[in-house]
């Protein structure tokens, strides 16, 4: 039977691109021309500003997602503490050389390009706790002793991008770790007793925030604490989502961002400017075509022979739907503002990468479901 | 491979979970989206319209003031000016201050620009936002202006534009009557919000001041899109708003120039009054001040030399400045002592050149006397002494409420907001006022309108013009109501009727006759003291009183060595001349009064003044009976 299934999941090149979720490729393809589309009106019409270049990093992105999805799903487990280790190396790194953008540091300049090793941490951490969960059993998982090193994985990166400071990538980190452990199948009791210590460590984490941090949180629960200052944003962007209304004020009509009221408009903001423009329908379009993206990922984990794939699979759709989440309930003002973008529609590069490169693992489990793989290498396959 | 079952259980449950959760909160997202974009939508949508449209007020034009024949007094003047607006200065990948000093630089060619004014401006850009337009240079000439225009496409972001400041034609001539506009103070109410626009002006005193709303007008208003950072979008709504309403005033402002220009460097006040209506026809203050200054704002220098000088420019002399009346109050004292039986028209007095009450002697001005008089030769003649006697049998009291009658020791109200009442005192007041008892002494020298009296020339002209319509109440007004404006220039033809009339101080015929006759011969009866300054044209002649107020005492001794001449005493101490007068003699119209501040002899300074000014005021009078017939003709220089 073993044998049996390794011989029949062999696939050739044109038998893995003719499998590959082409409906889920569509659906992302579908979602950045929504984006392209929002950032088109707010250059007022020109497309030089932002749209060229989202497009060209788009079509990066989709490549890279494409030779993913293609490339062998054991070679990314393989691949899966490797590209964990470097990834935390270069976040260490960044603290020492990063440059400073945005009153952050997040970038490293590695000559040619600006790398963000936070986001490659996103899909690192997933790779590399699938991995260990793939290699442990479920009463391995649900003891304490194995929890440690997972634990850790988690910690450590999540500390290292706090520092930085960047709170909402911390929070992704967090997100995405906890997921893959609840999927794991690590125990409820766990999940209740970390959430209480953090509750309880609140007033503590306090004094570790810095002041713009701070800040934004006070400006969350009192929206009209500091209208023009730290509150300015989110009332603006209060204003310009209710502007929009049902229907919107119509394509590149919305007062507020073409006035320059609306913040950051073209990245972390961009959704005010769409549901300004395109209102609640538009609004609700776009969740509807996140919704669908989402159910593919699931419907793939489930589809999934091996235990690594259903992990990956899970994991990087549980960390875009955490996108999608944060993002939205930040700019209606159900969250306090951290810096996460709108997954495929915010302007910026390398969180399209990042988010298209995790999409290629999601495609790469699908392509290759079949394939069983042993939790130890050279082991039985279970 | 029972593990891999219970992992993928385990795995299959906690998916289902997670994507409950999911759900859970993408619902929270559809509600929020729910809550923001249909529930609080109206109230968001109008939120962002007020981020976006910006209210800009569109300062309307200023009323006109215009004399009663229409000629403008107080207009506005087209204020040629030259803004910059740095952003359109600006060529890319250059400074903006760059930009901005070399079409300065261009600019400085064809009109005069210093370095220290081009400095002001380039500070300026640096301090603005770059679409905010900066003053460069104002008051421009015509010819400087269009040189501009023409060279427009030379000078990048310069932006010729056209605004309005006050202008008075008649300059210092008018100044205390119309008075001036000035920049909004920190002190003033802001309940109109024109006054917060940027170089708007009020009206800071005179009519400008008291008929402000009147001229100030409506502000209109421009519904702008402007952006997060104040730039205007465009316009998206415009309402007009009214212009300030024009306001006349009862002077004729040829007569005001040419009174104005009789009194020459006097320190003097001056008022002509028409006795039928009250109308002022001319109110003059000398010296004066360009009100076209105060418009500008005054430097401290300008400021302390207007204030500094003893001769008061700054004050209207007119209504404000208060002075002993001297002998034109004798006619009050006459009219007191006839009206109660004191003295009866026929009364005579002995003048031997002085009086004696108690220990205390009082003197006539003409040292050797006058001999017997009547009572019209004691006006005539101005005999002290004459009315000593007059004054001890009819007592204060008496002739502070004639005095009272005539509109004496009262605030005339003429909306100038600067007159006032003078003084008439009462044996009541002077206990009130200082605790001390009511001399007998003090009765004498109020006979003469010396001591406590006080009036201003306003008062003295409305005076004398009951005098002359034979007793009818005047009251002074200098505002014309706007629906009595169009026939502002018309005078109706005079029926004076003091018996019929309402507002009859009710005089005897007798006493008023008798007291204008006196009046008549104080300028036309060859013993009367201003006999020189007579009207000899027929039909012109006036009737009139002197007065010399004195405002020291004269010692013992100077009168035994004779009064020193007037040159030789300092310019504070010399005495007021004062001269009142109306005229035609036979048919009253015209009553004016004059008081030059030590100006020394009444009918020698002031007499022949009222003289030109009453022969003046009667030949404008005819042919000028059509307003706007003079509005076209260019107006006087100021």
């Amino acid at each position: 039977m073993s044998l049996n299934a390794l011989t029949k999941v062999e696939l050739t090149l044109g038998q893995k691109i003719a499998s590959i979720n082409w409906g889920l490729v569509l659906l992302l393809s579908a979602t950045t021309s929504f984006g392209l589309l929002v950032l088109y009106s707010l250059a007022g019409g020109a497309t030089d500003t932002w749209v060229m270049k989202q497009s060209i990093r788009f079509a990066l992105g989709f490549s890279a997602m494409i030779i993913i999805a293609l490339i062998d799903i054991r070679i990314w487990l393989n691949l899966a503490y490797v590209g964990y280790g470097v990834a935390l190396v270069l976040l260490v790194a960044v603290d020492a050389v990063g440059f400073t953008s945005m009153g952050a540091q997040r970038w490293i300049d590695i000559g040619v390009i600006s790398l963000q090793p936070s986001e490659m941490m996103k899909v690192a951490l997933v790779l590399a706790l699938a991995r260990y969960f793939h290699e442990h059993t479920l009463e391995e998982a649900q003891r304490i002793r194995w929890l440690m090193v997972p634990a850790a994985m988690v910690l450590a990166p999540a500390a290292l991008v706090l520092v930085q400071p960047d709170l909402g990538t911390a929070a992704l980190l967090l997100l995405a770790g906890a997921t893959l452990c609840f999927l794991a199948g690590v125990r409820l009791w766990i999940f209740g007793l970390l959430f209480a210590l953090a509750a309880a460590s609140v007033p503590f984490g306090w004094q570790f925030l810095h002041d713009y941090q701070k800040d934004r949180i006070l400006t969350f629960l009192d929206p009209e604490r500091d209208p023009l200052g730290a509150g300015y944003h989110i009332l603006q962007s209060k204003i310009a989502l209710g502007a929009g209304g049902i229907f919107g004020r119509g394509f590149r009509e919305g007062t507020q961002s073409h006035l320059s009221f609306l913040p950051e408009m073209q990245t972390d903001f961009i959704f005010t400017t769409l549901a300004e423009e395109f209102g609640m329908v538009g609004g609700l379009s776009l969740l509807g075509l996140y919704c669908c993206i989402l159910a593919y990922g699931m419907a793939i984990a489930l589809r999934s022979r091996n235990h690594f794939g259903r992990l990956v699979a899970m994991g990087i759709g549980t960390t875009f739907f955490c996108y999608v989440f944060i993002n939205i309930a930040m700019v209606t003002g159900l969250l306090p503002v951290v810096g996460v973008p709108l997954p495929l529609i915010s302007y910026g590069g390398t969180a399209m990468v990042t988010l298209l490169a995790g999409f290629g693992l999601v495609i790469s489990v699908y392509v290759h479901r079949d394939i069983r793989i042993p939790r130890r290498p050279g082991g039985p396959v279970s | 491979m029972k593990r891999e079952t219970g992992r993928y259980k385990t795995f299959t449950r906690r998916s289902a979970m997670l994507v409950g959760g999911q759900g859970l909160l993408l619902s929270a997202l559809v509600g929020r989206l729910y809550y923001l974009q249909v529930v609080r939508s109206e109230e968001y949508r109008m939120l962002a319209d007020e981020n976006r449209i910006s209210l800009r007020l569109l300062a309307p034009p200023r009323g006109l003031i215009v004399d009663r024949y229409g000629q403008v007094v107080a207009g506005n003047m087209q204020n040629y000016r030259v803004l910059l607006v740095p952003e359109q200065a600006k060529r890319t990948g250059e400074k903006l201050t760059v930009s901005a000093d070399r079409t300065l630089v261009v600019l400085s060619k064809l009109i005069p620009l210093d370095d220290f004014q081009r400095q002001k401006v380039l500070r300026e850009v640096g301090r603005k936002r770059e679409f905010v337009p900066i003053n460069v240079a104002e008051n421009l000439t015509w010819e400087d202006f269009s040189r501009i225009n023409v060279h427009a496409p030379d000078l990048p972001g310069i932006l010729p534009d056209v605004g309005e400041t006050r202008q008075y034609p008649l300059g210092p001539i008018l100044a205390h009557v119309v008075g001036y506009v000035a920049p909004v103070a920190d002190t003033d109410t802001i309940d109109d919000p024109l006054l917060e626009l940027p170089g708007f002006r009020i009206g800071r005193s005179g009519v400008e001041r008291k008929a402000d709303r009147t001229l100030r007008g409506k502000a209109g208003s421009s519904h702008v899109e402007v952006n997060a950072h104040g730039r205007v979008i465009r316009e998206l709504k415009r309402v007009a708003g009214h212009p300030g309403r024009e306001v006349t005033i009862t002077i004729d402002a040829q007569l005001q120039e040419f009174a104005t220009n009789r009194m020459g460097a006097e320190s003097a006040g001056a008022a002509v009054i028409d006795i039928s209506n009250g109308d002022v026809l001319a109110l003059v203050s000398t010296p004066s001040f360009d009100p076209t200054q105060f418009a500008f704002g005054l430097s401290r220098d300008e400021w302390n030399t207007l204030v500094n000088n003893p001769r008061k420019p700054l004050l209207n002399k007119a209504v404000t400045g208060q002075y002993p009346p001297g002998s034109t109050f004798k006619m009050m004292v006459a009219l007191a002592a006839l009206e109660n039986g004191a003295i009866h028209t026929g009364h005579r007095v002995f003048c031997p050149g002085h009086t004696v009450l108690g220990d205390r002697k009082f003197h006539c001005w003409k040292k050797g006397g006058h001999g017997e008089l009547t009572l019209t030769e004691g006006i005539e003649q101005s005999c002290d002494v004459f009315f000593y006697d007059v004054a001890r049998r009819v007592g204060i009291d008496k002739i502070a409420e004639m005095a009272t009658r005539f509109g004496l020791g009262s605030t005339p109200d003429l909306g100038l907001g600067t007159e006032r009442p003078g003084l008439i005192p009462t044996a009541d007041w002077k206990f009130k006022r200082t605790g001390e008892r009511w001399q007998a002494g003090e009765t004498l020298v109020a006979g003469i309108g010396q001591g406590f009296i006080l009036t201003t020339p306003l008062q003295l002209a409305a005076m004398t013009g009951m005098v002359a319509n034979g007793g009818i109440r005047i009251t002074p007004r200098l505002i014309v109501p706007p629906d009595e404006a169009e026939r502002a220039s018309v005078r109706p033809d005079l029926v004076l009727d003091p018996e019929a009339d309402p507002r009859s101080l009710k005089i005897s015929a007798g006493s008023m006759a008798a007291v204008r006759e006196g009046m008549v011969r104080v300028v036309n009866s060859a013993r009367g003291t201003a006999y020189a300054a007579r009207i000899r044209d027929k039909g012109f002649e006036m009737a009139g009183k002197s007065g010399t107020a004195q405002v020291r005492g004269i010692s013992v001794a100077e009168r035994d060595e004779g009064l020193p001449a007037i040159d030789t005493i300092p310019w504070e101490q010399r005495d007021h001349a004062l001269f009142v007068g109306f005229a035609p003699m036979a048919a009253p119209r015209y009553a004016c009064a004059v008081v030059v501040e030590h100006g020394g002899g009444g009918s020698s300074v002031s007499g022949p003044m009222v003289r030109d000014i009453l022969l003046q005021v009667q030949k404008l009078d005819s042919g000028r009976k059509l307003r706007r017939q003079v509005a076209d003709v260019a107006p006087p220089k100021g």
